[in-house]
């Protein structure tokens, strides 16, 4: 029989063995200059911890194995039927992956009023001051109190991404595409995102990237600065992502994100927020609909440090056909973060009894003056207010698909750009539509 | 209009009989009322034929128009229409009336081979019929029903009933939560859609309501039943003397 230690020592060792099989398999990026000290410190950082493992408390309802090991599970890519592309209709600058490889011929030239926008594997030879700092600091910061090796992995490893640093107000959207191409890539991304004091962007995120991708997003807001981000993960049905989004929010500054994802074998997607000013805002939202072989996890961390900070993390979840969610959100409030205001929702719609919701919301307070609640639900569609949609003419089909898109609403309703908003909305009504 | 003979109906899920042979027949441009103690079948009997779920037709039959509408999906029996005012409407979080609505009316044509109304239309349309009704414009762009009052969720029955312009109105206590004031607006807005081409069926409890929309054939349920059938005087006795005498007639 195996002691309880002994299978502890099993499972570290396991998680140590999957980060020399995944090491042997990966060279890192050649290239000098400021981001090989990150990448190394992450290494070191990595090494302590080893990769994720089933038996880890943190991924506990998420078998991260296919994430971990070395290649990545071969993914057929996806016909979208000539869909019209998403945020397609948007005023935007567009920056396009293919493969996790920067397509420049695709790509809109990225000169954008009080935006500086630059490709990480060209700036690292640069005196970039501010992404110097950036690259990896958020990711380690967020390796307390919970390890997240998937992120440091990606430090060290990262092959491209994009460094913005904005210093007014964007007059339009950064996109960035992610398109697939290839049944056995392996896309790892990092993105920094330095939003200087009083200035503002929006960052669209879309497609599913890869067969495997790992993306970490690490977002410095600063005193009085807005950042919004609404991503729609690509509908390829076998397609994985783990993805990461580090956020720093300081004095009157706004956070807000928003993610769709509909279809994907294998989801996890972590968000990080610390608030490290007064007076500061955090929405993180999610809307996921998932049918079939699709499991989805949303694990979000939020940390008060600081007063009257107000967060709000809404997920919702529509599952069908033994499709599986999960939740797993924290509201830390540390001593003297006093007048927080923290609110989490996360609700699933099971669209019958072979789908699964696992929650698991926590609060952990030690301020005494806060106003917090989290509530986490899980039901079929009510089949009264269905009849009432129905005994007025709406048949079945459209009224279920109206009964989830209001279940939906309160994810959608934290998009503040009306315009993307609805283009959410499309997505979700057609994806509703051709399931009928 | 509406042709109900010998409905029996039990409920799915147990061996219980609620309607035991209802019969009933309104003609095209006339109000039937039906009073009737609590729990006597009244809210069944108007579900069933609005096709809800939970019950089933042992015998009998129900038709609208010569269709048997029993056999219909409530969708269809609303593209044919039918209509319920129901006695406890439904709030549903999430769906703006408007779009409610609109989805209805559109659905409706579409069923029937007609054009969707136009945005245009539609708007001048609910404007108008609220209005009538007394209903802000805020109350249309809420969620259906959510944080209405009792009163104003009965108004907006008759407000789906106004735009919908059914041929056949069930309408199932609309009379209960109403203030007087909301009772006359809802009055009015009933007999405004009288005409020789449209029934009502008025489930009340109350003569006070049958003084606003004066109905031309009242009817008394009881234990699943029409046990007695009469003209608006009917109202005025059952208003005077309540049910008593129905256990001494029927036993
Ligand atoms: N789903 C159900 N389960 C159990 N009993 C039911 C169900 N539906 C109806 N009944 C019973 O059937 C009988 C008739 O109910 P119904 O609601 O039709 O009465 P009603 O005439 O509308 O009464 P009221 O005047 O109080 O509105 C009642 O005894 C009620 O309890
Ligand atoms: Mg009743």
């Amino acid at each position: 029989m195996a002691t309880p230690t002994r299978v502890k020592q099993q499972a570290l060792q396991a998680k140590h063995d999957a980060l020399e099989a995944r090491l042997a398999a990966m060279t890192m990026p050649a290239g000098g200059g400021w981001i090989v000290s990150a990448r190394n410190a992450a290494l070191t950082r990595l090494r302590e911890t080893g990769l994720p493992h089933k038996r880890d408390e943190y991924w506990k309802y998420t078998d991260p194995a296919t994430l971990v090991q070395p290649e990545p599970v071969q993914a057929a890519l996806f016909d979208d039927d000539g869909e019209a592309p998403v945020f397609g209709e948007i005023d935007r600058v567009k920056l396009v992956f293919v493969d996790g490889v920067f397509d420049s011929d695709k790509s809109d030239d990225p000169s954008l009023a009080g935006v500086e926008i630059e490709r990480l594997e060209e700036a690292s030879t640069r005196d970039l001051h501010w992404a110097r700092d950036l690259y990896g600091t958020l990711e380690a910061r967020g390796q307390s109190p919970v390890r997240r090796p998937l992120a440091t992995l990606n430090t060290a490893f990262a092959t491209d991404g994009v460094l913005i640093r904005v210093t007014g107000r964007a007059a339009k959207p950064v996109s960035l595409v992610y398109l697939h191409r290839s049944e056995t890539s392996d896309a790892i991304l990092h993105h920094c995102i330095k939003v200087e004091a009083g200035a503002e962007l929006t960052v669209l995120e879309n497609g599913p990237a890869a067969a495997r991708f790992n993306k970490v997003m690490e977002v410095d807001v600063a005193e009085g600065g807005t950042f919004h981000h609404v991503r729609a993960q690509g509908r390829d049905h076998e397609r994985r992502a783990a993805t990461h989004i580090f956020a720093q929010v300081a004095r009157e500054a706004t956070f807000k994100s928003f993610t769709l994802t509909a279809n994907g074998v294998l989801t996890r997607n972590e968000v990080v927020v610390e608030f490290t000013g007064d007076d500061a805002v955090a929405h993180v939202a999610g809307a996921c609909l998932g049918d079939g072989d699709f499991h989805h996890d949303d694990t979000v961390f939020v940390t008060h440090d600081a007063e009257r900070c107000e967060s709000r993390q809404v997920f919702k979840k529509v599952l069908r056909n033994g499709a599986i969610g999960v939740f797993q959100g924290k509201i830390l409030v540390q001593p003297g973060a006093q007048k927080t205001d923290g609110y989490q929702i996360s609700q699933s719609l099971l669209l019958d009894e072979d789908s699964q919701f696992l929650a698991k919301p926590e609060l952990e307070i030690y301020a005494d003056d806060v106003a917090c609640s989290h509530g986490s639900t899980s039901g079929a569609i009510d089949e009264e207010g269905l009849f009432y949609l129905r005994s007025r003419g709406i048949p079945e089909g459209p009224a279920t698909d109206l009964m989830v898109l209001a279940f939906l609403a309160e994810a959608i309703e934290e998009i503040d750009d009306e315009k993307i908003a609805d283009d959410i909305t499309s997505r979700l009504e057609a994806w509703l539509a051709r399931r009928r | 209009m509406l042709d109900i003979k010998n409905l029996h109906v039990k409920l799915e899920e147990e061996d219980k009989e609620i309607l035991k042979g209802v019969d009933l027949s309104v003609e095209a441009g006339k109000v039937h009322a039906i009073m009737g103690p609590n729990g006597s079948g009244k809210s069944t009997l108007s579900y069933v034929l609005s096709g809800r779920d939970g019950y089933e037709v042992t015998e009998g039959s129900a038709t609208l128009e010569g269709a048997d509408i029993l056999s219909m999906e409530p969708e269809e029996r609303a593209a044919a229409g039918l209509f319920l005012a129901f006695q406890y409407p439904v709030e549903i979080p999430g769906v703006g009336n408007m779009t409610f609505l609109r989805t209805a009316v559109n659905a409706q044509r579409k069923a029937r081979g007609e054009d969707e109304i136009s945005a245009g239309d539609f708007l001048k349309l609910v404007r108008e019929k609220a209005k009538d009704l007394r209903m802000d414009q805020d109350m249309l762009k809420r969620p259906v029903n959510v944080g209405f009052s009792g009163g104003e969720k009965k108004r907006n029955e008759i407000l789906q009933m106004a735009i919908l312009q059914p041929r056949m109105c069930i309408l199932d206590e609309t009379d209960s939560g109403l203030d007087v004031d909301a009772m006359k607006l809802v009055s009015q807005g009933v007999n405004a859609l009288r005409d020789a081409g449209r029934s009502f069926l008025v489930i009340t409890h109350y003569q006070r309501l049958l003084d606003h929309i004066v109905p031309d054939v009242v009817h008394i349920m009881s234990g699943g039943r029409i046990v007695q059938t009469g003209g608006p005087e009917l109202a005025r006795q059952v208003e005077e003397e309540g049910y008593g005498h129905l256990n001494e007639e029927t036993a």
